[in-house]
């Protein structure tokens, strides 16, 4: 016992020691982070005020949900809960580690609630508190709901079979008895009945909620198809027939209930991710009472001409005017623009915004839905609706194949009356059409091909929104892109590194780490900024003053930092910093938004494909023609607000063009919404992601590639599926129609298609694994 | 055949044990956190008393 648990022991700590190396571990990812880059992107995370969120239950006791960062292991969730556990008063923590969320309830008596998760904080584990009510989400419950219904149904399958064998097998001995047989009908009927009742109600409701709205789906056919194959079953039981179908009704609804699960399952868990980072920026405002005190509420209970505080680093939750304080604002997500815009007493600052370098109070001028970024969401609601609706490929098929289908068994039923006379019989033979042809290979064709496709992106970081997004993205033939946070990292870089010497960068990085001003986070990168700490004293909009061994350091504005304007002879338009030490000559650091890595060979890639590739931005036409004469993009938009933008997408629609946008700023909100498909960065504003069909992560554009391939792979994939099911079609609907299928031929047809068409689907998996190696 | 009689019943019952335990699993949320539960057996609670 004591050797085991000595290995696990050292398991541990060479998972420890590699997770280091990675991103983890237990306890200290925030200094881990600090050590391996000055300004790791942790503060970035906001630790909202959780008071604002905290619940009581019917109990009395209160309860907390927050978003936890930073957890990788096993031991991450032994660490939070345990840290959590042993403040006496919380009564559960409970760590949901596929989720990445924390569910705490204590006794409220006495506890401040900042108080009991500040431990879990300090160990680097970001909390970020949200409303519970937000994300109620219908996909989840239909989740438990279809699980359920898949049990029922592989249970009753599994019993029937069973009994249905034991049919077959005494029809082929032929010494079974027909009492044996009515018995061992009855028994199955009693099993299969009930199971078919409620498994089959998810395809019921659909079927009965598309014939309301006179359109025809693929849950017609199958729901027709498996309750009249239980009816017609129960009548020939009740007169002792020799056929029953009662197998064939519940495998046919276990194996629907299975690709209809997968279907769900894959969409919930790339919901959940999308989510996620919804969640990760919702925040609390903090308002100013009368009489100064500050007091922590949700968004929505501000009202016009409240006071608002707005701590560093927080996101504006209003419109409004600033009333104290001078700041500098990263307007990006509104306009495009990577630089920060200064703003004093008086000025307009719009919500959804962030401050970056000192605390502003504003007076709230609009609020919720009235702020810009409300105008913006309308917009986008408008060209949502405007979006045609797009019918899928399965629904489109079914359009035709369930008429057909239904034709053919009608067809069938008054051929055998007039031939054979006996309308019992010809009803069996029409009810045996409906089975034969009842689209389970159908069914699973598309949801198989999904759940495969979406697994293999997912690996690659990109997240599937909308269930229909892969069939619209392979019709694709033009892609629109836009600049800063797309094509574009979003975030400035210095780009004369080699002209600094070491020793001026990591002072300047020393300096820099304590600003979030973007430049001054620039040279913190850059530079190792090691060393003691400095004190540094903040001139929004202007830069850092600082003293180092008695020499007062400048780091900010050509005019902050005393240098004339003729200092620098080549100047390069652009962002600059300047860094001066006391008698010594100021030196200059140049900025650039740098390209994504692969920005180059992605578009070569994409033209080289056929597709028409765009630039559309709202940035100045002089950075957007560099851009795009550099990346060889000859289409290309300077100073495009949100409306021209969708204008531009409605124009290239009206011209037949299929368009996939690939945007990340709220700007392009609206554009995103109107395309005929979009995708978007993870590091785009959440009503950007929101909008998109699909999101990716990281930094490699590269992912616009790996999605287009995915997504034409397997439509080619579902139309093999489709001609593999109409194969099997052509070969059994004669048979069923000239009256010679048995149930054991029906299961067994059925089986078979439906196991090809799986396995077929299973070949994009193999396609994924050999390109990558 | 008469076998049949108790041999069926027999086998929907255990059949049913089986379904009950997977709806009471399912309905008692160990479905909810996969992920988290694949993690949580490396726990080792009994050496955490020792040490705290």
């Amino acid at each position: 016992m004591g050797k085991i648990a000595l290995e696990t022991q050292e398991t541990l700590t060479a998972g420890r020691s590699y997770d280091l190396s990675g991103n983890c571990c237990s306890g200290g990812a925030i200094a881990l982070g600090d050590a391996i880059s000055p300004a790791a992107d942790l503060d970035d995370f906001i630790n909202a005020d959780p008071t604002a969120f905290a619940e009581t239950d019917q109990d009395g006791n209160a309860i907390l949900h927050t978003l936890v960062e930073n957890m990788h292991c096993a031991n991450c969730i032994k660490t939070i809960e345990q840290t959590l556990q042993s403040n006496p008063s919380v009564l559960e923590a409970r760590v949901n580690f596929s989720t990445r969320r924390l569910f705490l309830r204590w006794r409220p008596e006495g506890v401040d609630v900042s108080d009991l998760v500040k431990p879990v904080i300090a160990l680097g584990y970001p909390l970020t508190p949200y409303n519970s009510a937000m994300i109620k989400s219908a996909i989840a419950e239909k989740n438990t709901h279809l699980l359920r219904a898949l049990a029922v149904a592989g249970f009753a399958a599994a019993n029937v079979m069973l009994l249905s064998v034991s049919v077959w097998a005494g029809l082929f001995s032929e010494d079974m008895g027909p009492a044996t047989r009515d018995f061992l009908h009855w028994i199955s009927g009693m099993i299969a009945l009930p199971a078919v009742a409620y498994a089959g109600q998810p395809f019921f409701r659909s079927a009965i909620a598309v014939l309301g709205a006179g359109r025809l789906n693929m849950d017609v056919p199958i729901s027709l198809a498996v309750i009249l194959a239980a009816g017609m079953s129960l009548a020939e039981t009740i007169q002792s027939g020799e056929h029953v179908y009662f197998d064939a009704s519940v495998t046919l609804l276990f194996f629907l209930l299975i690709g209809r699960y997968l279907d769900n399952a894959a969409r919930s868990k790339a919901r959940s991710a999308a989510e996620r980072l919804l969640l990760l920026k919702a925040v609390a405002a903090t308002i100013v009472l009368p009489d100064g005190k500050f007091k922590t509420v949700s968004v929505e209970a501000v009202t016009p001409g409240t006071h608002v505080r707005v701590m560093v680093g927080d996101r504006l939750p209003v419109d409004g005017e600033v009333v104290k304080g001078r700041s500098d604002i990263d307007v990006s997500l509104i306009t495009g623009e990577s630089l920060p815009s200064s703003v004093g007493a008086g000025d307009d600052v719009f919500a959804g915004t962030l401050n970056l370098s000192a605390p502003l109070e504003i007076v709230a001028t609009k609020t919720g839905d009235n702020t810009l970024l409300g105008d913006i969401v309308r917009l986008m609601e408008a060209a949502e609706q405007g979006r045609a609706k797009y019918v899928r490929l399965a629904d489109r098929i079914a359009g035709f194949y369930a008429p057909a289908v239904h034709l053919l068994a009608a067809g069938t039923f008054i051929g055998w009356w007039i031939l054979a006379g006996s309308w019992q019989n010809a009803l069996m033979q029409a009810v045996a059409v409906l089975i034969i042809t009842c689209p389970c290979a159908l069914g699973l064709a598309v949801p198989v091909v999904q759940v495969v496709a979406s697994g293999r992106l997912l690996m690659k970081g990109i997240l599937v929104k909308a269930a229909d997004g892969l069939e619209r993205l392979s019709e694709v033939d033009t892609i629109v892109f836009d600049k800063t946070g797309t094509l574009t990292e979003g975030r400035l870089d210095i780009v004369n590194r080699d002209e600094v010497s070491v020793w001026h960068l990591d002072l300047a990085a020393r300096i820099g780490r304590n600003s979030r001003h973007p430049l001054a986070r620039a040279v913190a990168r850059a530079g190792k900024g090691a060393g003691e700490y400095l004190e540094v004293e903040e001139w929004p909009g202007e830069g850092l003053r600082s003293l180092f061994s008695g020499k007062e350091v400048r780091l900010g504005s050509r005019a902050f930092c005393g240098v004339r304007d003729d200092a620098s002879s080549d100047i390069i338009p652009g962002p600059e910093l300047w860094l001066s030490i006391e008698g010594e000559d100021a030196i200059q650091f140049r900025f650039q938004d740098r390209l994504r890595p692969d920005a180059h060979a992605t578009i070569k890639n994409l033209k080289a494909r056929g597709f028409k590739v765009d630039l559309l931005s709202g940035d100045r036409e002089a950075v957007v023609r560099d851009l795009a004469e550099n990346l060889g993009i000859e289409n290309w938009y300077a100073q495009k607000k949100p409306e021209d933008k969708v204008a531009h997408l409605k124009t290239l629609e009206a011209a037949g063009r299929k368009v996939l946008m690939v945007g990340d700023g709220l700007n392009d909100a609206p554009a995103l919404a109107s395309a005929y498909v979009s995708l978007s960065p993870a590091s785009a504003a959440d009503i950007s992601q929101t909008a998109a069909d699909f999101v990716f992560q990281g930094r490699d554009l590269s992912a616009v590639i790996e999605t287009i391939q995915v997504a034409s792979a397997s439509r080619r994939l579902i139309f093999q599926n489709f001609s593999l099911a109409f194969l099997y079609n052509v070969i059994a609907i004669p048979l069923a129609v000239a009256g010679v299928v048995t149930p054991l031929i029906a299961a067994v047809a059925m089986s078979a298609s439906s196991l090809l068409v799986c396995l077929n689907s299973l070949r994009l998996k193999l396609q994924g694994k050999g390109s990558t190696g | 055949m008469n076998v049949l009689i108790y041999l069926i019943p027999v086998a929907l019952f255990l059949g049913g044990v089986g379904l009950a335990a997977f709806l009471w699993s399912l309905k008692s949320g160990q479905y909810e956190d996969l992920d988290g539960a694949a993690n949580r057996i490396l726990i080792d609670e009994d050496d955490d008393e020792k040490i705290s």
